[in-house]
This record gives structure tokens, C-alpha cells and sequence, in this order.
């Protein structure tokens, strides 16, 4: 591909060929007790004004490529809130895998 | 399905929540009782939103020119929330409401989004070909229509008024509720009286 | 709208407003966040309305003082973004002033 034709970064997704043949499935599934505990940490975090949902955004954007699409939804946030807790010097970076 | 969380995932959830208790960051109790609130939320409370607005002009007007405001009106706590905008489908425009970036849903009034709403394919096809993802879902919306794909990037979180359908003059707003999916709160449906 | 409307410079284009998204590639020169999607950067569409001031995401990310900028409803045809779809389909974004310029 030609330098001069910018490819949008990973989770910039709106109208990508990559899923262009893949059915949107009826997946109605509610959110798992990790999910959930996920979700609910993160809110808490915010709350105290320990992070924003700006910076989990930005957390979720630098997950590589690879790892982006591994990873299930909430498995994003919690990689990008962990980074956010040591990047912060909140927790210690043995947290991190 | 959404696969479910992978071992080193639960272990680093395990890793921060016990360095964040350790640091006398957060409480389990904390944790548990945000779960619980969030939990609460539920598509019912747009339903109802959308039923009181279609019997009061008053009520429409106000969802229409403040979500937010219409929402607290219902009694539901928006203190911290985004705006909510509400758009209006007419015979001749259709809303269908996606986010490209992220996962952006208004979670005050319809609880957890669901996991098509944040899967890739839905992120990455609803805002090039609306119409065929519509189509794979049973919707099959007359040419005569704009189909307005509403990409929410930013502040804002979005919500479908969807019309009310033919039949059902003289119900109860129960009972009108009652028609009002989740699915068509986000444009993936149209309410229909059975 | 109940914006959460903090005292900003007043809305620099109104409803109606022709406008070109700028075609910038702020990810290419480093660690970003942006909110305005690739597939409308370098395109022309119509304001519907300002939503109000919020402070700018780009900042906020990186938890540095961020300002105010005014959030616009941009409209879009969905054909010429894509070369596909019906036309008369459109494409509402919401995107921040600093990305919008006169078309």
C-alpha cells in the first residue's frame, strides 16, 4: 500500500472490508460476572476521579492490533484500566501480565 | 457468542483488584453496589419514555429538546451522565444508531449494551450498509426512506423515538410500552402492534 | 439540548453550514485519541446543529487541561463515502469544531 493512503488505526472500524462479509449475530447474551465486576470497577474509578473514560479509551486504542481482536470487550477495558493504574502510579507494574 | 474471559484476564483482574483493596483505593462493597446500581438499569425505562410521548405532546417535546431532562422526568438519576439525545423517526427518515470507535450507548435508559451493539461487525457494517444489515435482521424498509446511520462519537448518547404503529389508538401507556423493544430503541426494529 | 453547555467561544458555523471535515492523520505523528472516525476526514457535509461545548477528548485522554471546544451534528450523504448504498441514505457524526473547516 502506497505511504500516502492512511489506514485508520485498529478500532477505528466504521466501514473497514475486514468484517464486511461477517453477519452481525443475535447475540443477546447478558454481561458475565467479569464483565460485570469490569464494568462496575471502572465506574468506581471514575467516581474517585482516578481515571476518565477518555483515558480508558486511549488505554483501549494502544491494545495492539492483535491483542484488539482477541480479546473479548470487557478483557479491552480491563488492559487498558490496569495500564491506566500504573501508568498513574496508583498500583505497582507487577500488576501488569 | 462472546467468548468468555480468557484465564490471564481473570488473573489480572484478581492481581488489580487485590493491589487496589491493598492501597485502600476501592472496597469490595464498593464494587458490589455500583454492580448492583448498574444492574437496575434496563430497556424499560426508554420504553416507557417512548409510550408517554407518543399519548403527551408535552412529554415529546421535551424528550425531543432534552433527553436528559425527559429521563429525570421518568425518575431515573442522569447526575453524571452524558446528554442524552433522542431522535425522531417519521414516515419518510429512520434512525439507526451505531458507534464506530467504541461501544457508545445510552446505558441510563436501556441498561447494558447488548453484544452485537459492540461487536466488530456491527461497528464496522452499520455505517457503510445499513440496509443490508437491517435486511439480515428482518427490517425492510421502503427505498422511499433515509435510512440516517447516527454514528455516536462523542459526548453525546442517542436514543431512536420510534413512530408508534397503526392500531393501537386508545391504549394505555402500559400497554404501549409494552410494544417499545430495546432493538427498536437503537433502529435495528420498528415497534408493531401484535 | 441540555449540553452541559460550559462558557466557550460562541459556535463558529450554524445549521445549514457546509463544512469539510480536515483531512489530518493525527495518528501517524504519535500517541493519540481522536473521536472523529477516518471514513469522514477530507469529506464535505451540512451542520444540523451545535450540541453545545465539551472539553476536547483529544485532552482529556491524556488527562491534560482540556478546553472547551462546540460539538456539532454533521450530516453526510452515505454514497460518496462509500461508492455504495442508496442514495439519499445519510450518515450523521458528531465532530468537534477544531476538525471542521469552511467548505
Amino acid at each position: 500500500m502506497p505511504d500516502d493512503i492512511p489506514v485508520p488505526a485498529t478500532h477505528d472500524m466504521g466501514g473497514i472490508a475486514r468484517f464486511h462479509c461477517t453477519p452481525v449475530e443475535h447475540d443477546e447474551a447478558p454481561p458475565d460476572a467479569f464483565g460485570r465486576q469490569v464494568d462496575a470497577l471502572r465506574q468506581v474509578l471514575a467516581g474517585k476521579k482516578l481515571m476518565t473514560v477518555d483515558e480508558l479509551r486511549r488505554g483501549i486504542e494502544s491494545i495492539p492490533e492483535g491483542e484488539y481482536f482477541a480479546l473479548g470487550y470487557y478483557e479491552r477495558w480491563l488492559r487498558s484500566i490496569a495500564l491506566l493504574m500504573v501508568e498513574k502510579g496508583i498500583v505497582e507494574k507487577d500488576v501488569l501480565p | 457468542m462472546a467468548a468468555p474471559p480468557r484465564a490471564d484476564s481473570l488473573a489480572l483482574l484478581d492481581r488489580l483488584m487485590a493491589a487496589l483493596q491493598a492501597k485502600g483505593v476501592v472496597t469490595p462493597a464498593e464494587i458490589a453496589e455500583r454492580q448492583a446500581n448498574t444492574d437496575k438499569a434496563s430497556p424499560e425505562t426508554g420504553a416507557r419514555m417512548v409510550a408517554k410521548a407518543w399519548t403527551d405532546p408535552a412529554y415529546r417535546a421535551l424528550l425531543l429538546s432534552d433527553g436528559k431532562a425527559a429521563a429525570e422526568a421518568m425518575g431515573v438519576s442522569m447526575a453524571g451522565a452524558p446528554p442524552l439525545g433522542v431522535l425522531e423517526n417519521t414516515p419518510t427518515r429512520h434512525h439507526l444508531v451505531v458507534c464506530t470507535l467504541c461501544s457508545c450507548y445510552p446505558r441510563a435508559v436501556l441498561g447494558y449494551p447488548p453484544n452485537w451493539y459492540k461487536s466488530f461487525a456491527y461497528r464496522s457494517r452499520a455505517v457503510r450498509e445499513p440496509r443490508a444489515v437491517l435486511a439480515e435482521w428482518g427490517l425492510n424498509l421502503s427505498d422511499s426512506v433515509e435510512i440516517r446511520v447516527v454514528d455516536s462519537t462523542a459526548d453525546y448518547r442517542w436514543m431512536v423515538l420510534p413512530m408508534r404503529p397503526a392500531g393501537t389508538e386508545g391504549w394505555e401507556e402500559a400497554r404501549l410500552a409494552a410494544l417499545v423493544t430495546r432493538d427498536s430503541l437503537v433502529g435495528v426494529a420498528v415497534p408493531a402492534a401484535a | 439540548m441540555s449540553a452541559p453547555a460550559q462558557a466557550a467561544a460562541p459556535a463558529r458555523f450554524a445549521a445549514g453550514a457546509t463544512v469539510r471535515v480536515k483531512d489530518d492523520w493525527p495518528e501517524r505523528r504519535g500517541p493519540c485519541h481522536i473521536r472523529t472516525p477516518h471514513y469522514i476526514r477530507g469529506r464535505t457535509g451540512t451542520v444540523v446543529r451545535p450540541l453545545g461545548a465539551f472539553p476536547n477528548p483529544e485532552d482529556l485522554a491524556f488527562a491534560r487541561p482540556a478546553p472547551t471546544r462546540t460539538l456539532y451534528h454533521v450530516l453526510f450523504a452515505q454514497e460518496p463515502l462509500w461508492h455504495e448504498g442508496k442514495p439519499g441514505d445519510t450518515v450523521m457524526v458528531e465532530v468537534f469544531e477544531h476538525w471542521l473547516e469552511e467548505a
